[in-house]
């Protein structure tokens, strides 16, 4: 059978917002959001953290319109996701999404609980989506902490060059926050990947 | 044996850079990408289904009425939600957004000198159901001008956001009309391979069109579809 050709990316463009953010830019009398930066409500189990981080272009300057997802498992490691065949047995749904256009300093930043492991070896990290004006179609990439000795024996981490692997970490900031900038390009490019 | 997802299709994807797409060359990565092996991170995704839309959510020429019908050609955007080998991608989340029938987004930062209209919105969404049909109503986008060089105007689109059965077959993309002359000058179109370029073009049907009320166009949406490898542990 002929397979048939994936639809092509296109750029998200700059006004995304209204669209897949509304709530976050001001909207909501027309749209609701699905998601947005809190994503861990009420009583679902597991440490709060906050993430946060702003996105850099080429030139070094922060970017005003990207768009920044992630998906992540629960405390206890488990998608909420009919593939992952322990389930979530709680409201946690695991995706937020944030556009840099709302902070004064270009910041998004996700109200989350820290994930748990998804499996043994495998180091605790959000999946990223990071997607803008000037980018014709999305990248990927993760979001390790700093904190966790499980790094050390992460396979994805490991089949990044050492010298490259510190732009999937985000680091502690004290409290319950972690940075993690995003920078396109440059000496510091963050590590995307082909997934 | 768990099914993985094929890889994207680069050959028939624009990339990172393109150069006469001006805000790339400064914001696309430039290093080459690190194969990431499919796990469950990646097997899994955000599960979005009938119970995120409500009400008149997937009809624009509704969700923003405050004293009238919005302006412009109302159109049907009907099609199917298909992956690679053709089975229907049911009970997928699509969210649109789009320019008004003037070429004026809603979007605070358009600063275009064109009129908003206080009865549209442009944005909205829907769920595939079990065929991967989905049917948004709304009025045609207008063409409008972007900085990216002189004398330049984007054609009519209307932006497309699908999630699909797992992290890794999201897709964004923007829908364009057949017969739009600006095709044929737009960077970000053009970006495209012209092998692939076909399948961003809605096409007319009058079998969606809708006597007396609204034209009809079918565009239909093909994501990543599954390939039986084992997934690495």
């Amino acid at each position: 059978m002929t397979k048939l050709r994936q639809t092509p990316s296109q750029t998200v463009g700059p006004y995304f917002a209204y669209g897949l953010s509304p709530e976050q830019y001001g909207y909501q009398q027309n749209l609701t959001s699905i998601a947005g930066s809190q994503m861990a409500e009420g009583d679902v189990e597991g440490e709060r953290i906050r993430v946060e981080g702003r996105v850099f272009d080429g030139a070094g300057n922060p970017i005003s319109d990207a768009l920044i997802e992630v998906w992540q498992a629960d405390s206890l490691g488990r998608y909420a996701h009919p593939a992952d065949p322990r389930g979530s047995n709680n409201t946690f749904k695991g995706f937020g999404r944030c556009g840099t256009g709302t902070d004064p300093r270009n910041r998004f930043w996700f109200d989350t609980i820290k994930p748990g492991q998804v499996a043994p070896g495998q180091a605790p990290h959000l999946n990223v989506i990071v997607t803008m004006r000037g980018m014709l179609l999305h990248a990927f990439t993760r979001i390790y902490f700093s904190d966790e000795t499980a790094n050390a024996t992460d396979k994805v981490l490991a089949a990044v060059p050492a010298e490259r692997r510190g732009t999937l970490i985000a680091t502690h900031q004290g409290g319950n926050v972690y940075r993690f900038d995003i920078h396109m390009q440059g000496d510091d490019e963050t590590v995307f990947f082909d997934a | 044996m768990t099914e993985l997802f094929n890889p994207r299709d680069w050959s028939g994807q624009p990339g990172y850079i393109a150069p006469d797409y001006k805000s790339t060359p400064l914001r696309g990565p430039t290093k080459p990408l690190i194969p990431l092996p499919q796990t469950l991170s990646e097997l899994t995704g955000p599960v979005y289904g009938q119970e995120s839309v409500t009400g008149q959510d997937a009809d624009l020429t509704r969700n923003g009425r405050r004293n009238g019908e919005p302006l412009g050609e109302r159109i049907i955007v009907a099609g199917r939600v298909l992956d690679e080998d053709g089975r229907p991608v049911p009970n997928t989340l699509l969210e649109i957004w789009q320019a008004n029938a003037a070429g004026r987004y809603i979007h605070q930062t358009d600063q275009h000198d064109a009129p908003i209209d206080p009865n549209f919105f442009g944005g909205g969404r829907c769920v595939t159901n079990a065929d991967g049909a989905y049917r948004f109503m709304s009025v045609k986008p207008g063409a409008y001008p972007w900085p990216n060089h002189h004398n330049a105007w984007r054609p009519n689109h209307i932006h497309f956001s699908l999630f699909g059965p797992s992290f890794v077959t999201r897709l964004v993309t923007q829908m364009y009309f057949p017969g739009d002359p600006l095709l044929a000058l737009d960077p970000i179109f053009l970006a495209t391979p012209a092998e692939t370029r076909d399948l961003l073009i809605a096409q007319f049907s009058l079998d969606l069109t809708e006597p007396n009320y609204a034209l009809g166009y079918a565009f239909d949406i093909v994501l990543r579809g599954r390939t039986a490898t084992p997934m690495e542990a």
